[in-house]
């Protein structure tokens, strides 16, 4: 009797303290969207939580017609550079997993430390360089330096990733006198759909959602949509539904594949810290 | 077997593209940023475009930890420390809490993972920008108890001028000793149970002798500063903190559950028939058996917290003082003050605090996988 009370007891403390904490993580996306559907007069600071008298959904065309170009430019550089880094990763992990050679596990270890270093350390060169290269202030040259510096941790994924493929496969491949490319094209290549998903998915979040080379690599035409949005969310007259539905633009890319494909990138976040 | 080596070749061919990619912009623009910070970058002709850098040693690293206008930097630093040191036990705490909690597979379990996870998807500058609104100062998060029935606070959030745990950095050496005395002495307290010997010998022993040493004659000890400067925990940080908590706390749960996950139903049952409570068996079988994983959200979350620039940047923009960061001023430093050297120099002190770290975790990465 008392092992049901408890347990009853335990359940009911499980869900309560769950739900609270739900609801603690969803009050600023509630925040988001209800300060986004207000009127700017209708928007105080006393009255933040409550729901608008009456929706104002020209909030998001208005963000929408401030943060378009922003958003094209964001959406060609994260396609971009996720695809460059993507199938460039695929072919590093390829050789770091099938095809090892003297110092392969050193060259591999030093390539990981290129993830952890915090990009202000190579801020300065890539600025200088990119200016001699001409790429500098436009898109291409962003795109550079996100393909370059995706590098580590899409090698990483493939790498983990191919280490799965028996290595019997690929010896049974070349004793049908299948080469390097062949190999990879009709063994390795059918099979890693399920790695590709992952690291584009992966690549495509870090790549929409970064900052800092953004604001200090382009000029003002070509800002990815983060610039803009700090760039709105900056200045002092505009109102705060703006902002907040210029948030809301910015995460929906984002969000939608998180909750639609959440197991996917789920594991591009796992094979970023855990090794197997 | 000459069809072998050339699919070698092959294979190496394939890589170097990379190979060189990673060595001129990785450490090709360390060692660059290095030499930099070791330049004057021209000095009053910096603005040229070819400007003639003269070599002036550590001066630029002197200057920012001991110069007249360096207590902006040193501040920014204190507030880095402080705040990875809340986030990392902020993000680890909560997110292995919740990942308990989720262990016991409550229904909606899917859902609820989902809520926790969604944070870590967004970008700094959407959520910056949200929690900004929530951290007004008469609005937001301080008007919820209002709704409970109890007085709003009236915490300035983001703009507190307050500050505790202050310090003054004449004595940084004397803190940083009594800091190392404090964290061997927890270690020892938290080993106690397992090998009380050792414990007493290799930590708490030294460690009390250590703070002892100090606060018997920290005084012989190099003053750090030629004048008086207090430094502290700025209360304006702990909005920046809460935002990132809630952002990766759903990090770690997500480590975490698949953690437990891994380890299988029979050790679970086998903990509980030697009488082991719910409890028992986190603290003394599943997080034990998860060192790697607590390991790896450590590195993970203090990179994060240490290159802590976006979040910043959109919750308080990037000139407020009482937020500072090193990673804002190296920006506001090389890009609007145009003092490359020395926003050189502080990116250098990131990248070496990041590395002491780091070196060490892929090393013995390496050594695992070499022996795996």
């Amino acid at each position: 009797m008392t092992m049901t009370r408890t347990s009853v007891f335990g359940t009911i403390l499980l869900y309560s303290t769950l739900g609270l904490l739900a609801v603690l993580f969803l009050m600023p996306a509630y925040m988001a969207v209800v300060t986004a559907l207000k009127l700017p007069a209708d928007i105080s600071l006393p009255s933040a939580w409550e729901l608008p008298p009456v929706f104002n959904w020209s909030s998001f065309a208005d963000a929408a017609a401030m943060l378009r170009p922003n958003f094209v430019n964001s959406v060609i550089l994260t396609i971009t550079a996720t695809i460059g880094s993507t199938v460039l990763g695929s072919l590093n992990g390829y050789v770091f997993s099938k095809w090892k050679f003297k110092g392969s596990e050193v060259v591999f270890t030093l390539f990981l430390f290129g993830m952890f270093i915090p990009y202000q350390v190579i801020l300065i060169p890539l600025f200088q360089t990119l200016r001699a290269m001409n790429l500098y202030g436009g898109l291409p040259g962003l795109i550079l330096a996100h393909i370059v510096y995706g590098l580590p941790i899409t090698s990483l994924i493939f790498r983990n990733f191919y280490s799965q493929i028996p290595t019997a496969l690929i010896e049974s491949g070349r004793l049908d006198g299948a080469g390097f490319f062949s190999i990879y094209l009709r063994i390795v290549f059918p099979l890693s759909i399920p790695g590709f998903v992952v690291t584009s998915l992966w690549q495509f979040t870090q790549i929409w959602n970064e900052f800092l080379w953004g604001i200090c690599l382009t000029r003002h035409a070509d800002n990815p949509i983060t610039v803009g949005l700090a760039q709105l969310a900056g200045g002092q007259a505009v109102s705060w539904n703006l902002p907040m539905a210029g948030s809301i633009m910015a995460a929906v890319p984002v969000l939608c594949i998180y909750i639609f494909l959440g197991r996917y990138f789920i594991r591009g976040l796992l094979a970023g810290s855990v090794k197997e | 077997m000459r069809e072998a080596s050339r699919d070698r070749a092959k294979a190496f061919l394939t890589l170097l593209p990379s190979i060189i990619l990673v060595a001129v912009f990785v450490y090709g623009f360390i060692g660059n940023t290095i030499w930099t910070s070791m330049t004057d970058w021209g000095g009053s002709g910096a603005l040229a475009t070819e400007p003639v850098k003269n070599f002036i040693g550590l001066d630029n690293y002197v200057d920012l930890f001991t110069g007249f206008l360096g207590g902006g930097f040193r501040q920014d630093l204190v507030n880095a420390v402080y705040y990875s040191i809340m986030l990392l036990a902020g993000a680890v705490g909560l997110g292995m809490f919740i990942a308990i909690l989720l262990d016991r597979k409550p229904k909606g379990e899917d859902v609820l993972r989902t809520i926790f996870l969604y944070p870590m998807s967004l970008s700094f500058i959407v959520s910056g920008t949200i929690w900004r609104w929530l951290l007004a100062p008469q609005g937001g998060v301080n008007v919820l108890p209002a709704y409970a029935g109890f007085k709003p606070l009236d915490f300035a959030w983001l703009s507190s001028t307050g500050a505790i745990l202050e310090f003054n950095w004449q004595n940084l050496f004397q803190v940083l000793l009594y800091a190392a005395a404090f964290v061997m002495i927890m270690v020892g307290l938290w080993g106690v149970r397992r090998d009380p010997r050792r414990a007493v010998l290799r930590w708490i022993g030294p460690g009390a002798a250590a703070g002892l040493l100090v606060w018997l004659f920290g005084d012989l000890l190099p003053q750090a500063l030629f004048m008086e400067e207090t430094h502290g925990f700025n209360l304006a940080t702990l909005g920046i903190i809460m935002a990132t908590i809630w952002q990766y706390s759903g990090y770690t749960m997500a480590l975490y559950l698949a953690g437990f996950n891994g380890i299988s139903q029979d050790l679970r049952d086998a903990a509980m028939l030697d009488g082991a409570s719910e409890a028992g068996y986190y603290r003394h079988v599943a997080i034990p058996m998860l060192k790697p994983i607590t390991i790896s959200a450590v590195i993970i979350l203090s990179h994060i917290s240490l290159k802590m620039f976006d979040l910043i940047f959109a919750m308080t923009g990037p000139d407020n003082a009482q937020t500072g960061h090193p990673a804002l001023t190296m920006y506001l430093t090389t890009f609007r003050a145009n003092d490359f050297a020395r926003g050189a120099a502080i990116a250098i002190v990131l990248f070496m605090i990041a590395a002491l770290f780091i070196v060490p975790y892929l090393v013995s990465q390496y050594r695992q996988r070499r022996r795996g």
